[in-house]
């Protein structure tokens, strides 16, 4: 039997792939190796939002019990159940693909997969079983790993990496995380939120780099004022992994050696490559042409595995783009331009489209619209002002060409500046939108009208 | 397979209307055979299916239009399971409008010039595109969407013809005709020759020149060799044969007219290619007579006889459309004694030939005599060419028109 699709990786560009795909009323199958669901249900987007969720509440009951008029003696956690209910809710979650794969009637192989040519796939079945399967298209959506530091590999107990960590059996007493990305950012909130001594190096002039400069200060701040060290400008010279932990040695504002209990290395991923046909790379990713097919026809390659953003909603918008290419016909896949980026610490990060930073060097003329929390009867009212809503408009028509925000429930708010930018709204658009009061929304109304003199409550 | 598209079949065409399924859904197609006939802007040509399959679906009915790229069809190619595109709205067919609909299009007073090609009246485009158009004077509904739905994005604009910047809102200004009446929806090539002349006549700097030929010579010599056709059951030269052969003839003599303004730089032909403007029912056509200085008065005159037949069968090919370098209107056959004519861009030059009419004469003997004479008026592009240089090029041709016999061998 023939399929007309073979999935390799069942992570969020895999499964939906998979899942769209059968719903084009193709015969497809999905390969995964370990689990459904890939690293965002098992290893980062969603068991991570479970512990910081569990950082949030902690924070919120000793930082700001007293201004919310609670008191209570001996408040206490239990670390373990704290990360049990990380794990029970990526189950739950991983067990909704599998049901999903039933209902979609998509076949489900668990092993690992090679390619040896176009059309075959052979797995090693977890079962120990060997089977060849045969379809007319392959895509690949392997996903990538965490990179390990050159001079200090991971040893899964004082040296881990961001798996590792989210099950970390005790809490440590000291931790230095390399690399303040969204993963080194959101770990160092929550193990700080729970008394860890944290200290993170970053060799970017800032944390968050990717991110506006103006929320990636903000943040910093924020995070000194929550106790958590953070040297930017600062590279690693030398690591070493001791018998009590680790000791690294950095070069910035001071040369300094820091010893901490645990070490968090967090510096990017790298591509986790099928076994089999050698496919053109770049960068050590494999390189997809507009339809996402890689250099050999009939195998396509989508989410983490084709390179940068490794994020999930991005793997599933590859996917779903590389399927509808292949099986509707006259369809024209689009690459991904514009997308969200969510960091879940405290204060919350999100941004869409262009920083000012990227808006300057493109020689785009821009017009900057702002808003603090600090001025929002909502933000106010649930004790969390912090932050600011940062639009960037054009400046001759005003269209939406980027937005940041940082501050409460600041990635749920994103969605709303992410359909301003696809449908090319301006500011305009935004200003004759009613939001509702009182919401942190209303934060969005007033950026957009600030730009032009009109805010009321600034 | 893919689905079948509306080819561009011309430089011109920005849309096309299915005049005729050759086949119903279901039928067997295989490559090459004729499936639908299509109108352009400029003719009804055959479209041909390129590989072999089951015509499935037809999306664009009889007598409804769509832009080029748009769906016609979808045929499944043999061996192919699956089932059918089920996307039934796709973009192209959002395009797709029937000439009843457009017709029932209201348009209300003082609103911008009425669009064709509209989605229910209604244009999908992008807050920040509308207000693109709106400041550049770009029209929308001429505009194929490239976002979500079809949807017209900043992108689309960035190529798109403006009426002319910030003062385009004149476009708006243009009164709507209101009363009773009835609304006759332009065709492609309605579409392109109001597109077309207008740019001309709006952008380009015309001027004009005027002659009046003795065209006894040329009657004499015309009835001379149509008598020895007759006799061998030829076909008659006609007098715009002559000047269509004069007009090739002294544009190679002066070059300079054999031009086309190119912005930054005059563009000179090294061909001479003559667009002849045939009437058709629709409006006109302009097929081209390649390298007429080259060919024979017997070539010249057939292959316009052979271009104004296919003309009115609409039967013309895009491809004879193109390259022309220069234009000869004539509408003595209409008995227009003198007329001047719009540039058919991006050429630089346009000969209006009016009727040879009996009228009196001042001869070389200063005697006032009954004579033929025909007037020619000359319109061109002053970016290109200058009074002088036309006025150069008018004596050329005055001696060769007046001497006929000099241009046959």
């Amino acid at each position: 039997m023939s399929y007309d699709l073979i999935v390799i990786g069942g992570g969020p560009a895999g499964y939906v792939a998979a899942i769209r795909a059968a719903q084009l009323g193709k015969k497809v199958v999905c390969v995964e190796k370990e689990r459904a669901g890939g690293t965002c249900l098992n290893w980062g987007c969603i068991p991570t939002k479970s512990l910081l969720r569990n950082a949030e509440l902690y924070q919120i009951m000793t930082k700001q019990a007293e201004e919310f008029g609670m008191k209570f003696d001996n408040l206490t956690y239990d670390w373990e159940k704290i990360v049990k209910r990380s794990r029970v809710v990526s189950d739950k979650n991983a067990a909704g693909i599998e049901f999903l794969f039933k209902k979609n009637k998509v076949d489900y192989v668990l092993g690992e997969a090679s390619v040896p040519k176009a059309g075959v796939v052979e797995v090693n079945g977890k079962d120990g079983k060997k089977q060849t399967i045969e379809g007319k298209n392959i895509l690949i959506s392997t996903g990538c790993l965490s990179r390990p530091m050159p001079n200090l590999p991971f040893n899964g107990t004082t040296v881990i990496s961001s798996k590792e960590a989210m099950v970390i059996p005790k809490q440590p007493k000291s931790l230095v995380v390399i690399g303040a990305g969204a993963i080194g950012v959101e770990f160092a909130y929550f193990f700080n939120a729970f008394g860890t001594k944290v200290t993170v190096v970053e060799m970017l002039p800032n944390i968050l780099p990717v991110e506006d400069t103006e929320v990636s200060q903000t943040l910093e701040k924020s995070f000194a004022k929550q106790g958590i060290t953070v040297l930017t400008n600062t590279k690693v010279t030398s690591a070493e992994a001791t018998d009590k932990g680790v000791k690294i040695t950095v070069e910035g504002a001071k040369n300094e050696t820091i010893e901490a209990e645990v070490c968090l290395v967090a510096i990017g991923v790298q591509a986790v490559l099928p076994p089999g046909l050698k496919l053109d790379l770049d960068r050590g990713y494999i390189k997809t042409n507009d339809r996402y097919e890689t250099s050999i026809k009939g195998i396509y390659a989508a989410g983490d595995i084709i390179g940068p953003p490794w994020l999930a909603h991005v793997a599933s918008y590859e996917a779903i783009q590389a399927v509808e290419g292949m099986f509707t016909p006259g369809a024209k896949p689009k690459k991904v331009t514009t997308f969200p980026g969510c960091t879940y610490c405290h204060p919350q990060v999100a941004s869409v489209g262009l920083t000012e930073r990227a808006a300057k060097e493109k020689g785009i003329k821009y017009k900057i619209g702002k808003f603090p929390f600090m001025a929002s009867g909502k933000a106010r009212a649930i004790g969390d002002i912090d932050g600011f809503v940062k639009l960037i408009m054009g400046e001759e028509h005003g269209e939406i060409i980027g937005a940041h925000i940082i501050g409460p429930e600041a990635t749920e708010m994103i969605a709303e500046m992410g359909l301003a930018i696809t449908l090319e709204a301006t500011h305009e658009d935004i200003a004759a939108t009613i939001h509702a009061h009182p919401t942190l929304t209303e934060a969005i109304h007033e950026a957009a009208e600030q730009a032009y003199g009109k805010a009321i409550h600034i | 397979m893919p689905d079948i598209t509306m080819p561009k079949l011309s430089d011109t065409m920005t849309e096309g209307t299915v005049v005729k399924w050759h086949k119903k859904t279901g039928d067997k197609v295989s490559a090459g055979e004729v499936i639908a006939d299509v109108e352009t802007d400029k003719a009804t040509m055959e479209m041909e299916a390129f590989d072999d399959g089951v015509l499935e679906q037809i999306y664009l009915q009889e007598g409804q239009k769509v832009n080029v790229g748009g769906r016609l069809a979808y045929v499944r190619g043999e061996g192919e399971t699956g089932p059918a595109p089920e996307e039934k709205k796709a973009p192209a067919k959002a395009d797709a409008t029937s000439p009843k609909a457009e017709a029932t299009t209201p348009v209300k007073a003082g609103a911008p010039a009425p669009a064709p090609v509209i989605n229910n009246g209604r244009v999908k485009a992008s807050p920040l595109a509308k207000k693109i158009a709106a400041k550049k004077g770009i029209d929308l509904s001429r505009i194929t969407g490239t976002g979500p739905g079809g949807r017209i994005v900043q992108a689309d604009l960035l190529n798109a013809p403006t009426g002319g910047g910030a003062a385009a809102p004149a476009a708006i200004s243009i009164p709507v005709p209101t009363g009773n009446g009835t609304r006759i929806p332009l065709s492609g090539m309605r579409r392109i020759i109001a597109d077309r002349l207008y740019a001309s006549k709006t952008q380009i700097p015309h001027f004009y020149l005027t002659i009046e030929i003795d065209a006894e010579p040329l009657m004499r010599l015309r009835k001379d060799i149509n008598a020895v056709q007759e006799e061998n059951g030829a076909p008659k030269v006609t007098v715009n044969d002559f000047v269509v052969m004069a007009a090739a003839h002294a544009a190679k003599a002066h070059p300079k007219v054999n031009a086309a303004f190119a912005g930054d730089s005059v563009f000179e032909y090294s061909d001479i290619n003559v667009s002849v403007a045939i009437a058709v029912e629709e409006g006109l056509v302009t097929p081209v007579i390649r390298n007429a200085d080259k060919l024979s008065l017997r070539d010249l005159s057939s292959a316009i006889k052979d271009f104004a037949t296919r003309a009115r069968a609409k039967k013309l090919k895009p491809e004879e459309y193109q390259g022309g370098t220069l234009t000869i209107s004539n509408l003595g056959a209409y008995g227009v004694d003198n007329f001047s004519a719009i540039i058919n861009p991006p050429q630089a030059l346009i000969l209006a030939v009016g009727a040879i009419v009996k009228k009196p004469v001042v001869n070389a003997q200063d005697k006032i005599v009954v004579g033929h004479t025909m007037a020619i008026t000359l319109s061109a592009d002053h970016r290109v060419v200058d009074g002088a240089i036309g006025a150069e090029y008018f004596k050329t041709l005055r001696s060769l028109l007046e001497n006929p016999a000099t241009m046959l061998f």
